[in-house]
C-alpha cells in the first residue's frame, strides 16, 4: 500500500475547506466560459450553410451532440465519484456523486429529445426501439433515475450513498454499450463523424468548430453548476450537523 | 440563417429543440442557485443561532 501524494488535486481538492474556497471562485469563471462558449458555437452555429442530407435540421446537432457527450461525461463523473465514496468513505466524494446525478439526467433527457426532435423528420420516426444507440442512452437515463430514487428510497443516508453508489458502479458497464453501439450492431444512428471518425465520415471544420464549441460549452456549464451542487451539499450536511447538535443528539 | 429567415420546412423541430434545451438549462440553473442559497443560508442562521447571547 503506497503512501498517497497530498500535494495531488485529488488531496487537494478532498479537504472540505480547501474545495470550498476553490469552488467559489472557479465556478462563476466556469459560468462565464461557458456563457463566452456558447455565444461563439451557437453564432457559428446558426450562421453555418443547411447540410446538404440534413438540410437545417443539422442546426439541432450543435445541442444534441454536446449533450449526448455530457450525459455519458456525468456518468463518468458519477462513477468515479462512487468509487472513491465507497472505496474511502470520503464525504466529499459522495456529495459529489449526488450532485453529479440530477445533472447528468438533464443532459440525457436532453440528448434523448433533441435526437427525437431530430429523428422525427430525418428519420420519419420519434422513436425506434430495438436500435442500439437510442435504447443504450435510455437505459443511462434509467440508471440515472434508478441512482437518485434509491438515494431518496433509503433513510440513512450513509447506507444510501453506499447502495447507490454501487448501482452506478453497475451503471458504469452501459458507458462503453452507449459508445460502441453503432459499431457494435446495426444502427439508424451515425457512427462517430467527430474524434475518432474515419476521414470520409468527419465532420467538415464549418459545422465540426461550433460543434466543438458548444461541447466546451455545455462542459463549463456542467462543470460549473456541479460545483455549486456540491457547495449546496456541504452547506446542508453542516447545516444538519448544526441542527443536531443544537437538538443535543 | 436560412430558418429564421426563410422559415424553412424543419423550423418547427429545430425551434422546439433549442427551446426545450432553453428551458432545461434555466431550470438546472435555478434550482441548482436556489439550493445552494437556501442551504447556504441556513448555515448561517444555525451559526448565528449557536453564536447567540445564550451560546
Amino acid at each position: 500500500m503506497g503512501v498517497r501524494d497530498p500535494h495531488s488535486v485529488f488531496d487537494f481538492l478532498a479537504n472540505p475547506e480547501r474545495f470550498m474556497a476553490f469552488s467559489r471562485w472557479a465556478a462563476p469563471l466556469l459560468g462565464l466560459l461557458a456563457i463566452a462558449l456558447a455565444a461563439g458555437g451557437l453564432t457559428l452555429g446558426l450562421t453555418a450553410p443547411g447540410d446538404y442530407q440534413q438540410s437545417d435540421t443539422v442546426q439541432i446537432m450543435f445541442i444534441h451532440v454536446p449533450a449526448a457527450w455530457l450525459g455519458l461525461f456525468a456518468y463518468l463523473c458519477l462513477g468515479i465519484s462512487s468509487f472513491l465514496a465507497l472505496v474511502f468513505r470520503h464525504v466529499l466524494a459522495d456529495a459529489a456523486a449526488k450532485a453529479a446525478a440530477p445533472l447528468g439526467a438533464a443532459f440525457t433527457a436532453l440528448a434523448l429529445i433533441t435526437g427525437s426532435l431530430w429523428g422525427r423528420p430525418m428519420w420519419g420516426a420519434w422513436w425506434v426501439w430495438g436500435d442500439a444507440r437510442l435504447t443504450s442512452v435510455l437505459i443511462l437515463f434509467l440508471f440515472y433515475l434508478g441512482y437518485m430514487a434509491l438515494r431518496g428510497a433509503i433513510e440513512d443516508e450513509t447506507k444510501a450513498g453506499r447502495a447507490a453508489a454501487i448501482l452506478a458502479l453497475v451503471g458504469l458497464i452501459n458507458l462503453p454499450i452507449v459508445h460502441y453501439s453503432v459499431v457494435w450492431w446495426n444502427s439508424l444512428h451515425q457512427g462517430a463523424s467527430t474524434f475518432g471518425a474515419e476521414p470520409q465520415n468527419r465532420l467538415p471544420a464549418v459545422y465540426l468548430i461550433p460543434l466543438l464549441l458548444m461541447g466546451l460549452c455545455y462542459m463549463a456549464a456542467f462543470g460549473s453548476l456541479w460545483l455549486v451542487r456540491i457547495r449546496a451539499e456541504v452547506w446542508r450536511r453542516r447545516a444538519r450537523a448544526l441542527a443536531l447538535r443544537a437538538s443535543g443528539a | 440563417m436560412t430558418l429564421l429567415t426563410e422559415g424553412g420546412r424543419y423550423a418547427p423541430y429545430i425551434l422546439a429543440a433549442f427551446a426545450v434545451s432553453a428551458v432545461v438549462f434555466a431550470g438546472l440553473i435555478a434550482d441548482t442557485l436556489l439550493r445552494a442559497r437556501h442551504w447556504r443560508r441556513e448555515v448561517e442562521r444555525l451559526t448565528r443561532r449557536d453564536s447567540g447571547p445564550a451560546a
